[in-house]
C-alpha cells in the first residue's frame, strides 16, 4: 500500500512552510506544544544523555579491564558509576520512553494531540533541566564547603552517606534536585498519557481495542503515579535533612538508614517495570508486524500487563534482603518476586505464539525483537534466581547482580528500544534507516552486548562486588573482567554504526512513504512524518487493526474480535 | 479505491454514542493518586518515627486538638460543593457565596496552622531540628499545609475571575476539577488530624 490518504495529507501540503530561517526554526521547538515535536526532543535529549552516560560505562570498563589500574582514582571511580546509573535511568530510559510514548500514543489512538499540550510541553523541560542541573555538579558542586564535584553516593544514594556530614559541597543536593525535577516532569508526562488515552480516543477506539503500546504506556504511567511519587517524597525529606537539619534519616538523632531504602526502593524497584513495560509495548506492535499475524491474546496480554503493574508494587525489598528483614518479611517478598514471573511469562509464550506459524520477516525491527526475546528471558531467569533470599545473601552487591540487571537494561530495553527505533524512525522522518547498517548495528552490539554480560556474571559468581574501582591481581577475576571490557568495545562499535545510520538516514535515507511495513496501527495512516495535528478528519476504528480493515474491505477484523 | 480512515462504512447504525469522561476530571484524578502517594510516604515516616525521638518534647507534651481548623477546613468541602452546583445552575450568587466561604474557611485552617506553629517554636522551642518528632510533624503539617495555600491561591482566582464576571456556568466543570482537589486536600487532614493529633497524642 502506497499513499492514498487525500484528506490526510492535504493538511500536510498546505501547512509545511519551506526553507524557514534557522533561528526560526529553532524559536518553533523551543514554543512548540505538539506532541510529536517534544516527543522528538525527548528522544533527541535521551540519546545525548545515553552517550554520555556511555563513555562513563567505557571509562569504568577500562578502569576495570586490567587488575591494580589507575587509569581513573577512586573519587572519580566513584563519580562515574554515580551519574552513570543516575543518567541512565532518569535522563535516558524515562525521557526515551516517553518520547516515544509522548509520539506514539495520540497517533495510535487516533487523538489530534495529547489532552494537555502545554503540560506536556512543561514536563518535557522542566525533566531536561533536571538533566541540566545534574551535570551542571560538575561545575558548581563544589559549592561553599569545597568538597566534590559531581555526585558520588551511588544511583540509589543510601543514607546516612547522603548526609551534610559525609558529603559536603552541593554535589548531592544537585544530583536530589535533578531527580526532584526529573520526578515532576515524569509525573507530569504520565498523568497527560493517562488522560489523553481514556479521554482523547477517536470514534469506535474502545479500551479493549487500544494498541498494546498504548496499554503498556498506560500501566506504566499509572505505576509512575505511585512509583515516582514516593522517591520525590524521599527527596524532599533529604533535602530538608540537607539544608534545614531534619532527622528523616540522620541516625545520630535516632532516624533510619532502613527508612530511606525502604523508600528509594519502593520507588526502585516499579522504576524496572517503567521502564520495561513501554519496551514489551514495543514488542508487542513489531512482532505481528513482521510475523504477519494478529498479536496473539491479546486479552491476556492487557491482563498479564496490568497484573504486573500491581505486582511489581510488593516486590521492593527483594533489594533488601541482606539488611535482615525477618523471615515473615523475606518469605513474603521471595513469594511476590517470583510470582511476578508468572504475568511476564504469559507474555513471552504469547509472543511465541505469535511468531508460531507466521511469515516471519527478518528486517532490522524484527532482529531486534527476537534478540529481545532471548534476553529478556536469561534476564528473567537470573531475577528468579536473585529473588531467592538464601542465594541473595551470596551475591548482592556483587557483579551477578550487575550483570542480572543490565542484562533487564541493556539486553531487553535497550534492544527493544532499538528495534522501535528501526520501526518507526520512517514514520517520524519520512525516510527508512539503511538496512546494512541497522545489521552492521545490530551484530556489533549483540555479540558485544553478551561479550559483556554474559561474562559478568562470572565474576559474580567469584565473588568480585560491585562498585569497587580496582583488584589485586590472582583472584581469577583478570580475565572475565578483559572479556567484559572487549565487549564494551564492540557495543561502542555497533551503537556508533546506530549513530550514523541515525544521522545518514536523515539526509540520504530511501523515502519511507504513509505505511513502509505494511502495518496496522492507525499512526501509519497519516502522511510520514504526521503534519501537526495528525488527523484533518478523527478517524472512526472497528477494531484493533483499523488499517487492516481498511486494506482488507472484505476480511474486517471486527468479526474475529 | 482508497478510503480514509475516517470514511470506513459503518455497518451498524445503533452502536452508541461516543461518549467519553471530562479530561479536567481524570487529569486531575490521576494528580491526586500522585499526590496520595507523597503524602503516604510522609504519614508512613511519621508513623515508623512516633515514639523514636531522643529528646523532648513529645506531641502528648506540645499538642492540642486543632478543632477550629478542623471544623473549619471539613466545612469548606461543603461551600466549594455548593459552589459548584450553584455555577451549573447559574446561580452566580450562590457560586460568589460558596467560594468566598470556602476561601475564608481555608484562610481561618492556615491562620490556625500558623499559631499553632508559633505556639511551638515560641513556647516551646520545637522545631524541626529539635528531634524527630519536630521533623516528621512539621514537614507533614507543612506539606499539607502548602497543599492548602495552593488550593486557596487557586480559589482566589476562581473567585476573583467570578467577580470580575469571566467565570460562567460552562466552566462549571472547571471549578468541579478546582473542588475535586479541594477535596482531595480535606481527606488528607482527616488523615493528618488523626494519625498527629489522635493517634500519636
Amino acid at each position: 500500500m502506497t499513499n492514498g490518504h487525500p484528506v490526510l495529507e492535504a493538511i500536510d501540503h498546505t501547512l509545511e512552510v519551506k526553507n524557514r530561517p534557522p533561528l526560526n526554526r529553532a524559536s518553533e521547538w523551543v514554543s512548540t506544544v505538539d506532541h510529536k515535536k517534544i516527543g522528538l526532543m525527548y528522544i533527541a535529549y535521551a540519546l545525548v544523555f545515553l552517550i554520555i552516560a556511555g563513555l562513563q560505562a567505557v571509562l569504568m570498563r577500562i578502569q576495570l579491564a586490567v587488575p591494580n589500574n589507575h587509569f581513573v582514582s577512586p573519587q572519580v571511580f566513584n563519580r562515574l558509576f554515580t551519574m552513570h546509573g543516575t543518567t541512565m535511568v532518569f535522563f535516558v530510559g524515562m525521557p526515551i520512553l516517553f518520547g516515544f510514548g509522548n509520539y506514539l500514543v495520540p497517533l495510535m489512538i487516533g487523538a489530534r494531540d495529547m489532552a494537555f499540550p502545554r503540560l506536556n510541553a512543561f514536563s518535557f523541560w522542566i525533566s531536561a533541566f533536571g538533566g541540566v542541573l545534574l551535570y551542571f555538579s560538575y561545575l558548581g558542586g563544589e559549592g561553599l564547603y569545597g568538597a566534590g564535584s559531581a555526585p558520588d553516593v551511588g544511583w540509589f544514594a543510601y543514607a546516612p552517606l547522603t548526609a551534610k556530614a559525609f558529603s559536603p559541597g552541593h554535589s548531592t543536593d544537585y544530583w536530589t534536585l535533578a531527580i526532584l525535577l526529573s520526578g515532576i516532569g515524569t509525573t507530569g508526562t504520565a498523568l497527560n498519557i493517562v488522560t489523553t488515552t481514556i479521554c482523547m480516543r477517536c470514534k469506535g477506539m474502545k479500551m479493549s481495542r487500544l494498541p498494546l503500546f498504548v496499554w503498556l504506556m498506560l500501566v506504566t504511567s499509572g505505576l509512575v503515579f505511585v512509583a515516582v511519587s514516593p522517591l520525590t517524597a524521599a527527596q524532599i525529606m533529604l533535602t530538608l535533612d540537607r539544608y534545614l537539619g531534619a532527622h528523616f534519616f540522620d541516625t545520630q538523632a535516632g532516624g533510619s538508614a532502613v527508612l530511606w531504602m525502604h523508600f528509594f526502593w519502593i520507588f526502585g524497584h516499579p522504576e524496572v517495570y517503567i521502564l520495561v513495560l513501554p519496551a514489551f509495548g514495543f514488542v508487542n506492535e513489531i512482532i505481528p508486524v513482521f510475523s504477519r499475524k494478529a498479536i496473539f491474546g491479546y486479552p491476556a496480554m492487557v491482563a498479564a500487563s496490568v497484573g504486573i503493574g500491581f505486582i511489581s508494587l510488593s516486590v521492593w525489598a527483594h533489594h533488601m534482603f541482606t539488611v535482615g528483614l525477618g523471615p515473615a518479611g523475606n518469605t513474603f517478598f521471595v513469594f511476590a518476586t517470583m510470582v511476578i514471573s508468572v504475568p511476564t511469562g504469559i507474555k513471552i509464550f504469547n509472543w511465541l505464539a505469535t511468531l508460531w506459524g507466521g511469515k516471519i520477516i527478518f528486517r532490522v525491527p524484527m532482529m531486534f525483537c527476537v534478540a529481545f526475546l532471548f534476553q529478556f528471558l536469561i534476564a528473567g531467569l537470573t531475577g528468579i534466581m536473585l529473588s531467592a533470599a538464601p542465594f541473595n545473601w551470596q551475591l548482592s552487591a556483587s557483579y551477578f547482580v550487575v550483570a542480572h540487571f543490565h542484562y533487564v537494561l541493556v539486553g531487553a530495553i535497550l534492544t527493544s528500544l532499538f528495534g522501535a527505533f528501526y520501526y518507526w524512525y520512517p514514520k517520524a522522518i519520512g525516510r527508512m534507516m539503511s538496512e546494512t547498517l541497522g545489521r552492521w548495528h545490530f551484530w556489533l552490539f549483540i555479540i558485544g552486548f553478551h561479550l559483556t554480560f554474559d561474562f559478568m556474571h562470572v565474576p559474580g559468581l567469584l565473588g568480585m562486588p560491585r562498585r569497587i574501582y580496582t583488584y589485586e591481581a590472582g583472584r581469577g577475576w583478570e580475565w572475565w573482567n578483559l572479556i567484559v571490557g572487549i565487549g564494551a568495545a564492540f557495543q561502542v562499535a555497533g551503537i556508533l554504526c546506530f549513530v550514523w545510520n541515525l544521522l545518514r538516514s536523515y539526509y540520504h535515507g530511501e523515502p519511507a512513504g504513509n505505511d513502509p511495513w505494511d502495518a496496522w496501527t492507525l499512526e501509519w495512516a497519516t502522511p510520514s512524518p504526521p503534519p501537526a495535528y495528525n488527523f484533518a478528519v478523527e478517524p472512526t476504528v472497528f477494531s484493533r487493526r483499523p488499517l487492516w480493515d481498511l486494506k482488507h474491505p472484505e476480511d474486517q477484523d471486527e468479526n474475529y474480535e | 479505491m482508497m478510503q480514509t480512515a475516517s470514511t470506513i462504512p459503518v455497518a451498524a447504525p445503533d452502536r452508541p454514542p461516543w461518549v467519553l469522561p471530562h479530561r479536567g476530571i481524570v487529569g486531575m484524578t490521576c494528580l491526586i493518586i500522585a499526590e496520595s502517594a507523597i503524602f503516604i510516604i510522609f504519614v508512613i515516616a511519621y508513623i515508623y518515627y512516633i515514639g523514636k525521638s531522643l529528646s523532648g518534647p513529645t506531641p502528648a507534651q506540645v499538642l492540642e486538638l486543632p478543632i477550629l481548623g478542623t471544623v473549619c477546613l471539613l466545612s469548606s468541602s461543603f461551600t466549594i460543593h455548593f459552589a459548584v452546583s450553584s455555577l451549573r445552575k447559574a446561580n452566580f450568587r450562590g457560586c460568589t457565596l460558596g467560594v468566598t466561604g470556602t476561601v475564608l474557611l481555608g484562610a481561618i485552617f492556615l491562620m490556625t496552622t500558623a499559631r499553632e506553629w508559633y505556639h511551638l517554636i515560641h513556647d516551646f522551642g520545637l522545631t524541626i531540628r529539635t528531634n524527630l518528632f519536630g521533623t516528621t510533624f512539621y514537614s507533614l503539617v507543612g506539606l499539607h499545609a502548602t497543599h492548602v495555600a495552593v488550593g486557596l491561591t487557586m480559589l482566589t482566582i476562581a473567585l476573583a475571575l467570578l467577580l470580575s464576571g469571566r467565570l460562567r456556568q460552562t466552566h462549571a466543570d472547571r471549578l468541579e476539577v478546582l473542588s475535586l482537589y479541594w477535596h482531595f486536600v480535606d481527606g488528607v487532614w482527616v488523615v493528618v488530624f488523626l494519625v498527629v493529633y489522635v493517634l500519636e497524642r
